[in-house]
């Protein structure tokens, strides 16, 4: 779950890392008052999970209520990169010396934390491991040592930053570390962490992204309830399906992570391309089939259904119940096609029998059920 | 032979007492498998279908001499029962769960490596391992599976993919072809037995001739695996990668299956198998009749 720059500076402020005094705000009067109340110069910053908001207008310097009011009301409603803009962060300018790099993340092949520091922030850290990785600090942090203060300050040392920004830096990466692992980031990243002409270090931006699988342990309702969706990731949501929208005109349902994304390959393979990625799970339950069924059906991308169900445990005969039952409750406005193989798939198959039509159609392979559905697609 | 259990492989089951824990153990134990034991601190003394339940793995490894673990605790509880399972001196665990916090799986991958070299995890949020004949733990349908016949040509299974797996083990039953051990290795980001583990222990098992391997987008655990095939590995391998057309920054339903500024796409880790003598196929069907063919080769 990505958070919005807001989200994340206030996630950072629990955890005492010294960020801006700001204000998210959803209107343009709700700015220039959230602007007095910080004091000027501020800045208004688009709140949009996408990068580049700088060269796309989204962030501009305001002096006094009349240039912020202007900046709000060009920014409130602001289309970046199809992201609309919704909520403005107002925040105090800071005065900048020197822009540094701060990150912490999972090493998935090392099975390690990885923090990286550089002197050169303000900039997009691909851009600077591709040209200059000596510049990035980088450090592997065993989780259950954690990140002590001399291994930080060694690190710090390391990546080369302006002497002055040595013992705010130490702090923050501490800091930062903690709301790391207690928060359950899957990233915490601080681009640009400035060094002011004080002396002081701080994060101008904050970018975090939150393990959902960490949600029983934390209070991120707040978090789930602004999560940028559309109608149909919504619902999925809701109904509790793995759910990915696409853009394509097949709509998938298949039981497994992996079965479904072999689907979406298979659909690409046969010339067609999917509206989307569900994962319906085990069982065979016709709630299930109903919610996701209704949910791609009312999806206008969608032309043709394939269904891609491989019977282990969950026989073939319960799936073909839980799909014919489902059906009977609902009205499909695509044509389906069915795959159906697996435990007992023959079982199966001889339930779906008498239902089948040129709505409800049933292939035994999985390419030649991606290819009827293509071609039921295009029609 | 088998990798990681056999036919003298005693389970424990951590959940024993939950729904899930009692419908796949008592399957389990259908199959053939030595269920000896649950766990749960509050019914120690009771039963499951004739398992006895005991307070904790360590009483259940002292009475019953079990010596591996199967984990259906919910996921808050997992990290706590993975270190009860090595405290207790079960030598392999067996995590089903799904839905574990990353920082956990990360956490308790390092403990055991420092704390407990000698104690093998599996999972967590897989679907587990059968020797087809001798020994299934976790939720895999043990009648798709044929068992390894001796002097024949017989293959080993490594998969991130539930049911892609139980699709393969099915299409070389279909073939007749037999199955040494197919181990799950999950789709999470800190699997704790990983690809190069499961193809090592293949190559030294004298039984498997030879290797499917299913993978997904996410991560460099495939590219890895390329580097060991070719560089420590004799048997012949076909693989598949699922994904190939999943857009990036966006989980497939795996923690782990996100491709990420760029990284763990499977173009990248089909090139890298290729690379290495690996035959890939498009999808889970071809890869499958590729495995055919090495072994009718064979």
């Amino acid at each position: 779950m990505d958070l919005f720059e807001y989200q994340g500076k206030q996630l950072f402020a629990r955890y005492d890392i010294p960020v801006s005094p700001g204000e998210a705000v959803t209107e343009v009067e709700a700015a220039v008052a959230a602007a007095d109340r910080v004091g000027y110069p501020v800045v208004v910053k688009a709140q949009v999970q996408v990068g580049g908001r700088g060269k796309a207008g989204g962030i501009k310097l305001a002096a006094n209520a009349e240039e912020c009011r202007e900046h709000a009301s060009n920014i409130i409603g602001m289309d970046i990169k199809g992201h609309t803009v919704n909520v403005v962060w107002i925040e105090r300018a800071s005065d900048i010396a020197e822009e540094y790099y701060a990150s912490f993340t999972l090493d998935r092949a090392k099975k390690l934390h990885l923090g990286m520091l550089s002197a050169q922030g303000g900039v997009e850290i691909e851009a600077v491991a591709e040209e200059n990785p000596d510049a990035i600090a980088k450090i592997w942090i065993d989780p259950v040592d954690g990140l002590t203060e001399a291994v930080a300050r060694a690190w710090v040392a390391a990546a080369n930053l302006n002497p002055a920004a040595t013992d705010g830096a130490v702090d923050i990466l501490l800091k930062l570390y903690n709301a790391y692992v207690d928060g359950d980031g899957d990233l915490v990243e601080i681009n640009p962490l400035i060094l002011t002409p004080e002396g002081k270090v701080h994060a101008l931006d904050a970018k975090v992204s939150l393990d959902n699988n960490a949600e029983f342990r934390h209070e991120w309702a707040e978090y789930a309830a602004t999560q940028e969706r559309d109608d149909r990731e919504q619902a999925a949501h809701e109904a509790d399906l793995q759910y990915v929208g696409l853009e394509g005109s097949v709509g998938i349902i298949a039981n497994g992570a992996g079965l479904a994304m072999s689907t979406l390959d298979v659909v690409n393979q046969a010339g067609g391309s999917p509206a989307n990625f569900l994962d319906v799970g085990g069982g065979a339950d016709a709630k299930k089939f109903i919610n996701a069924l209704t949910i791609i059906d009312n999806d206008p991308r969608v032309k043709s259904i394939l269904i891609n169900i491989f019977g282990g445990i969950t026989r073939g005969e319960e799936v073909a119940n839980g799909i014919v039952a489902a059906l009977g409750q609902i009205d499909i406005t695509s044509p389906i096609v069915i795959r159906l193989d697996g435990t007992n798939a023959d079982e199966g198959r001889a339930i779906l029998e008498p239902h089948l039509s040129e709505k409800l159609q049933m292939s035994p392979t999985m390419l030649e059920a991606a290819k009827t559905a293509v071609a039921l697609a295009k029609r | 032979m088998s990798i990681f259990v056999d036919e003298n492989t005693k389970v424990v089951y951590q959940g024993l007492t939950g729904s899930q824990g009692k419908y796949y153990g008592g399957l389990n134990k259908a199959y053939g498998t030595q269920v000896v034991a649950g766990t749960n601190p509050k019914k120690a003394g009771t039963d499951v279908d004739g398992v006895p339940v005991f307070a904790s793995v360590a009483d259940a490894v002292r009475e019953t001499g079990a010596n591996a673990s199967c984990i259906f605790i919910p996921a808050p509880g997992v990290r706590d029962a993975v270190m009860e399972a090595a405290e207790g001196g079960v030598q392999f665990i067996v995590c089903i769960t799904e839905g574990v916090p990353a920082h956990d799986e990360a956490w308790f991958f390092n403990k055991l490596r420092r704390d407990f070299p000698d104690v093998r995890l599996l999972g967590p949020n897989c679907p587990g391992i059968i020797s087809p004949g001798k020994c299934n733990i976790g939720i895999t349908a043990g009648h798709i599976a044929k068992s390894a016949v001796p002097g024949a040509k017989n293959v080993g299974i490594v998969s991130r993919s539930g049911t892609l797996t139980y699709q393969a083990l099915y299409e070389l039953q279909a073939q007749d072809i037999g199955v040494t051990t197919c181990v799950g290795i999950g789709g999470d980001p800190v699997p704790g037995t990983s690809f190069i583990d499961c193809l090592a222990a293949f190559e030294a098992d004298p039984e498997t001739h030879a290797v499917m391997m299913i993978g997904e987008i996410g991560g460099s655990a495939e590219e890895e695996a390329a580097a060991f095939i070719k560089n420590s590995m004799t048997k012949p391998v076909s693989a598949y990668i699922a994904g190939q057309t999943a857009p990036a920054g966006k989980k497939m339903g795996h923690a782990g299956a996100i491709v990420s500024g760029g990284k763990g796409t499977a173009a990248a880790k089909m090139e890298a198998l290729a690379a290495a003598g690996v035959k890939v196929g498009a999808n889970p069907t071809e890869a499958g009749e590729l495995m055919v063919e090495i072994v009718r080769a064979l």
